[in-house]
């Protein structure tokens, strides 16, 4: 088999790696910044319990959280995933978790001047995060997402073990087909998986590049 | 059927447990080699001959770009047949060696900010000093660049760590796969991943706590200088 034969087969689960990826993506986006606000609360309920769910998806192992939620929620909650959902639900919980620390640092390194002088503005706490911190904040945030993408992308590449056919699946496939293929395959699915990554690696370094370009330093 | 059977937990749990030291184990040897080859790419890095400067890091973009996963089954199902360097290994020297090279790229990242933290003028006294370049590494740089990135360190030895279940991929005997082949022979899962899952817990919590313990602590001790210096600056 030639080596263009083998990207042919292996395109077809580009599909389903990129749709994972920005599945996954917007997920990590909104789990992001509920947890990451809810880590800043001030109520000290919404902190605990917070901290509680991020502390236990960074504690644990993605491909056992996704073995949990694929195969013990069924039995336990009767809670069936199909296997895209489920990495879909767990790559958004996981990265989700890493993703909110970078929200919460961003907010908290937001000088308390811009909180006093909002304070002073007579503006209430949800214009203040609006209007003065967020924006601020969200600036530092950037290469942080940058940087996750990137991480989501790799992570997307468990989910052939619950048999979700992404290209690491077809790959297996394929090398069980005939073994003397193996260097092949598995040369030309790191090159494009490694393609996949450069739009995000080349964004990322340029947000890095940005944000520490002028702005006042403390 | 209960739904989570508390004997059948009991009974499996020294099995998973015993696992888990296969588990520490690759993570140790894999943060070993990590640990060395990290600093190896970083020295390459910044080797005067600039193709091999280059060359190096693409390698480090490349290792980082690409998923885990799919680096393990290059490996083992591949290295062996690159023409002239490839060899075969075991299973679980194929992951260890992947692990560690995976890390190695972004240990190498720490090491540099470490080393570009160390002053300019500690370079220069090594040379007024008439240091040859070996000394200067051992003797100068990397004593004053290593301590500050040690807590940094740990944070990736716990990464490392949550990392060793795609071993199970390869069919390494760790902690997940124990799991999966002893939930197979009864077809009930929710006892055993929910064992690893807390083991996995009980132990990297509290060493995210230890670390961030280290690095407040690191961070009093080079503040510390940098306050003396402005006090006397207040009072001149």
């Amino acid at each position: 088999m030639e080596t263009i034969d083998i990207v042919g087969i292996l395109m077809r689960g580009v599909t389903v790696t990129v749709s994972l990826l920005a599945a996954a993506g917007v997920l990590t986006f909104i789990v992001a910044f509920i947890a990451g606000l809810s880590r800043v609360s001030r109520f000290k309920t919404v902190r605990l319990l917070t901290t509680v769910y991020v502390e236990f998806f960074r504690g644990t192992s993605l491909l056992v959280q996704l073995f949990w939620i694929f195969f013990v929620l069924p039995q336990l909650f009767d809670i069936r995933l199909e296997p895209f959902l489920a990495g879909v639900v767990t790559l958004g919980l996981n990265y989700g978790a890493y993703a909110s620390e970078i929200v919460r640092s961003a907010i908290l390194a937001v000088p308390e001047g811009q909180t006093e002088a909002a304070i002073a503005l007579n503006m209430s706490r949800f214009q203040r995060m609006r209007r003065i911190i967020l924006p601020q904040a969200l600036r530092t945030m950037l290469p942080g997402f940058g940087n996750i993408s990137i991480e989501l992308l790799k992570g997307t590449s468990l989910v052939s073990l619950i048999t979700l056919q992404d290209m690491m699946y077809l790959a297996q496939n394929l090398r069980a087909s005939d073994y003397s293929l193996s260097l092949k395959v598995f040369a030309v699915l790191l090159v494009m998986y490694f393609v996949l990554a450069l739009p995000l690696i080349i964004l990322s370094r340029y947000l890095e590049r940005r944000a520490s370009r002028g702005v006042a330093s403390t | 059927m209960e739904i989570f059977d508390w004997s059948y937990a009991a009974e499996v749990f020294p099995l998973i447990f015993r696992a888990m030291f296969v588990t520490l184990g690759i993570t140790l040897a894999a943060f070993a080699v990590a640990l060395i080859v990290g600093l190896l790419l970083t020295l390459l890095r910044r080797s005067k001959f600039k193709p091999l400067a280059w060359i190096t890091y693409a390698f480090i973009e490349f290792v980082r770009g690409t998923p885990v996963l799919v680096q393990l089954f290059f490996v083992y199902f591949a290295w062996p047949m690159v023409p002239v360097v490839g060899f075969e290994m075991s299973a679980m020297t194929a992951g260890i060696a992947t692990l560690g090279i995976h890390y190695s790229t972004y240990l190498s990242e720490i090491y540099r900010s470490g080393i570009e933290a160390v002053d300019q003028g500690q370079w220069e006294a090594s040379r007024a000093l008439n240091f040859n370049k070996t000394k200067t590494w051992t003797k100068i740089i990397l004593p004053q660049a290593i301590p500050p990135i040690i807590p940094m360190l740990g944070n990736y030895l716990i990464v490392l760590f949550k990392e060793t279940p795609l071993l199970m991929a390869i069919s390494v005997n760790e902690m997940l796969l124990t799991a999966r082949n002893l939930g197979s022979q009864v077809f009930s899962f929710v006892e055993v991943y929910t064992i690893v899952g807390l083991l996995f817990l009980l132990l990297s919590y509290p060493s995210s706590l230890l670390v961030g313990f280290a690095e407040r602590r690191m961070n009093n001790r080079y503040m510390r200088k940098d306050k003396k210096v402005k006090k006397e600056n207040v009072i001149s």
